[in-house]
C-alpha cells in the first residue's frame, strides 16, 4: 500500500469559513467571516509552502516529541463528588445532568 | 429463511461496537461499572473539564490486540489517535477520541457457516475508541421524537470502545445474524466483553443495499441502527431488502439514510434526516502519543491467544461429535469442558455429546438453572459411559441415572444401585436362571434343538421375569441358544 505513515490527506485550497463556523457551532458576523477567511488562508498559503519542500528523505512524523505508548496501567482512581460535579451544571435532576431536548442523534 | 427475490442480490456490511471490561476507562481511572448510581464514575477527562488530559489504558490497547489476532488481522506496528467532532449532548468535549486512518488492526476474516456453507466474511479495519455518555430522552413513551428534556449520565462516557467493521461481503439476513453470533462468541472466549447485545455491551449497526443479480455497482445503502439482538437485526435487515427491492421494482429510488429498527411494529422508519452531509473533521489527537505495537507485544498475545470457538468445534467434531452438536457443545464452556475431559478419560464420543445437548441442557432447562449450575462432572460421565460400555446398565437406563445423578443424588453407580437399575452382567447368575426356566419349559428347548427358532423369544421374557428386568437380554438369547446347541 502506497499510503505513508503520518502522510496527511492534501488540504483544501478553498475554505468555505461559514461552513467551518457552522460545523464547530461559532456564530461569525460578515466581517469576522472576511477576518477570519483572510487569516485561514495565510496560514494555508504557509501550509502549501512547507509542502512543496523536499521532503523524501524525511521519516514523517505525526507528533513534535520523539515519544510512542504513553500509557496509565489498568487501575481505577477515585473520581468526583457528584454534588460538586452536578452544581457546575445549569440544570440537574435525580443525580443526571438535565438538557433540553434532542432532535437529532449524531 | 430466504427473503431475497429471484434475480436481486443484498449486499450487507456490519459495524459492531463492543465495550472492554477493562477496570477503569480508555483515558482516565474512573472506574468502568455500569451497575452505578449515575453520575458517580465521572472525574475531569470524561466529564472534559478545561486542562484535563487523557492517558491510554494499557489494559485496553491489549484488548484490541487480542481481538484484531483472533479476527486474522494485520496489526499495525503504528497507529493514530484521531478526533473526531460533532455536538451531541452524550459526549462531553464535543469531540470523541477514535481512529481514522492508521487504525490498530486491519485486513481480517471471520469464517462463518450457514446451512453448512462456510462464508469468508472480510475484516476492515477493527479501531480503538471511547464510549458516550448514556441518555435518558424523558417525555411521552419515551421516544426521542417526544422527549420535552434528556437526562445525561456520563458514567459510559470514556468507557474503551473497539468498533469492528466488516467488508461489504454479507449476502443475507442469516449470514448477518451468524457473523454477530460469530464474533459474540469469539469476544466472550478472549474474556475482554460480555458482549451483551441487550446491555449494549455489544451494538451493531448494519449498511444495506440491494441490486439485481449479475451487476456489481453497488446500491444505494441505507444503514440501520437499534437491533439489540441477533434475532432482530436477522429481522431488521430481512425487512430492508424487502423494502428497497419494493422501492427500486415500482421505479422509485432508495435515499442513503439512516432507519430506526422497530422492534414491536418489525419496520425500520427513516430518522430525521441531516441538513448538511456528515462532517467530522477528523486530526490527529494532540493530546496523546502514537501506539507502537511491536513484534514482542504482538507475538505474546499471540502466544496467549485462547482456543477459539472455531478450532473448538473442529476438535470436538476430531473427537466424534456431529457439526451441529459440536456447535451446541462449543456455545458452552461448561459443555464443551465436559465433553473433553470425559473423551479423553475414554468416554464413546457420541454418547457422551447426546448426553450433554440431551439429557443435560433438558434438565437444566426443566430445572430452571442453567447448565453452569449443575454439579455433574466429567467422572460421571466417564462411569456412566463405562457402566453402559460393560453392559451393566441399559441405554434407557443410564439416562435415568445420569437424571439422578443431575438431581444431586449421588454418583452413577450409586444411583443406579439406589434406583436398581444395574443390569446382571455376571454370565454365572444369568446361566442359573436361564437353566431353571429351560427346566420348566423342557418341550420349548427341544423346539429349538430341531431347529424352531421362535420359543427364543418366549424363553428371554421369561428369563428378564424371573430377573426383575436387569439381564442383558441380548446374553440371555445367547446362553439360551448355546444351552440348545444352536
Amino acid at each position: 500500500m502506497a499510503r505513508r505513515w503520518g502522510s496527511i490527506p492534501p488540504m483544501p485550497v478553498e475554505i468555505d469559513i461559514a461552513k467551518v463556523a457552522a460545523l464547530a457551532r461559532i456564530a461569525l458576523s460578515d466581517e469576522e467571516l472576511a477576518a477570519y477567511g483572510a487569516q485561514l488562508g495565510v496560514i494555508l498559503e504557509h501550509a502549501e509552502r512547507v509542502q512543496a519542500l523536499p521532503t523524501d528523505d524525511v521519516e514523517p512524523t505525526s507528533h513534535p516529541l520523539p515519544l510512542v505508548n504513553a500509557f496509565r496501567p489498568d487501575e481505577v482512581r477515585p473520581s468526583l463528588d457528584r454534588d460538586d460535579v452536578l452544581a457546575q451544571a445549569p440544570d440537574a435532576v435525580d443525580g443526571y445532568f438535565r438538557v433540553p431536548q434532542i432532535l437529532d442523534g449524531p | 429463511m430466504s427473503v431475497i427475490p429471484e434475480g436481486w442480490e443484498a449486499v450487507i456490511g456490519i459495524e459492531t461496537h463492543v465495550e472492554l471490561q477493562t477496570r477503569s476507562k480508555m483515558f482516565c481511572g474512573c472506574r468502568v461499572d455500569f451497575g452505578d448510581d449515575p453520575n458517580t464514575a465521572v472525574c475531569p477527562v470524561c466529564l472534559a473539564l478545561p486542562g484535563a488530559l487523557p492517558v491510554a489504558n494499557e489494559a485496553a490497547i491489549d484488548g484490541i490486540v487480542r481481538i484484531g489476532t483472533a479476527l486474522d488481522c494485520t496489526i499495525n506496528e503504528r497507529s493514530l489517535f484521531y478526533r473526531k467532532n460533532y455536538f451531541y449532548p452524550d459526549l462531553p468535549k464535543n469531540y470523541q477520541i477514535s481512529q481514522y486512518t492508521y487504525p490498530v488492526c486491519e485486513h481480517g476474516r471471520i469464517v462463518v457457516d450457514v446451512d453448512g456453507e462456510p462464508t469468508v466474511i472480510g475484516i476492515t479495519r477493527v479501531h480503538m475508541e471511547e464510549d458516550t455518555g448514556k441518555s435518558l430522552h424523558m417525555g411521552e413513551g419515551g421516544r426521542i421524537q417526544d422527549a420535552d428534556h434528556t437526562l445525561l449520565d456520563f458514567n459510559r462516557a470514556g468507557v474503551p470502545l473497539v468498533e469492528i467493521v466488516t467488508e461489504p461481503d454479507i449476502r443475507t439476513p442469516d449470514q448477518a445474524r451468524a457473523y454477530g453470533a460469530e464474533l459474540q462468541r469469539i469476544v466472550r472466549t478472549l474474556g475482554v466483553s460480555d458482549a451483551r447485545l441487550e446491555e449494549g455491551s455489544m451494538r451493531f449497526d448494519a449498511n444495506i443495499s440491494v441490486r439485481r443479480t449479475g451487476t456489481s455497482e453497488l446500491g444505494t445503502r441505507t444503514e440501520i441502527k437499534n437491533v439489540n439482538s441477533l434475532r432482530s437485526m436477522q429481522r431488521a435487515i430481512a425487512f430492508e431488502i424487502e423494502r428497497q427491492i419494493e422501492v427500486l421494482a415500482t421505479g422509485g429510488t432508495v435515499i442513503q439514510e439512516t432507519r430506526h429498527w422497530n422492534e414491536t411494529t418489525g419496520r425500520t422508519t427513516a430518522m430525521r434526516s441531516k441538513e448538511e452531509s456528515e462532517d467530522y473533521r477528523y486530526f490527529q489527537e494532540p493530546d496523546l502519543l502514537p501506539l507502537f505495537i511491536d513484534e514482542q507485544w504482538r507475538d505474546r498475545v499471540k502466544a496467549s491467544m485462547p482456543e477459539l470457538p472455531a478450532q473448538l468445534r473442529a476438535r470436538l467434531v476430531a473427537a466424534g461429535a456431529d457439526e451441529r452438536t459440536a456447535g451446541l457443545l462449543a456455545d458452552s464452556p461448561l459443555l464443551a469442558g465436559l465433553f473433553d475431559a470425559a473423551v479423553r478419560a475414554g468416554a464413546e464420543a457420541k454418547t457422551v455429546a447426546s448426553w450433554l445437548t440431551g439429557e443435560v441442557v433438558a434438565y437444566a432447562r426443566r430445572v430452571g438453572t442453567t447448565v453452569d449450575e449443575l454439579s455433574l462432572t466429567a467422572e460421571h460421565l466417564v462411569e456412566l459411559a463405562a457402566m453402559v460400555a460393560e453392559g451393566e446398565l441399559s441405554a434407557t437406563a443410564a439416562k435415568q441415572v445420569l437424571a439422578g445423578v443431575l438431581a444431586g443424588e449421588g454418583g452413577p453407580r450409586q444411583v443406579a444401585e439406589t434406583m436398581d437399575l444395574l443390569q446382571i452382567s455376571d454370565s454365572g447368575a444369568i446361566e442359573a436362571v436361564v437353566a431353571d426356566v429351560l427346566g420348566e419349559h423342557p418341550d420349548a428347548l427341544e423346539k429349538i434343538r430341531s431347529g424352531d427358532s421362535k420359543p427364543i423369544g418366549f424363553l428371554v421374557g421369561q428369563v428378564m421375569r424371573a430377573t426383575g428386568g436387569k439381564a442383558d437380554p441380548k446374553m440371555v438369547q445367547e446362553i439360551i441358544r448355546r444351552s440348545a446347541g444352536r
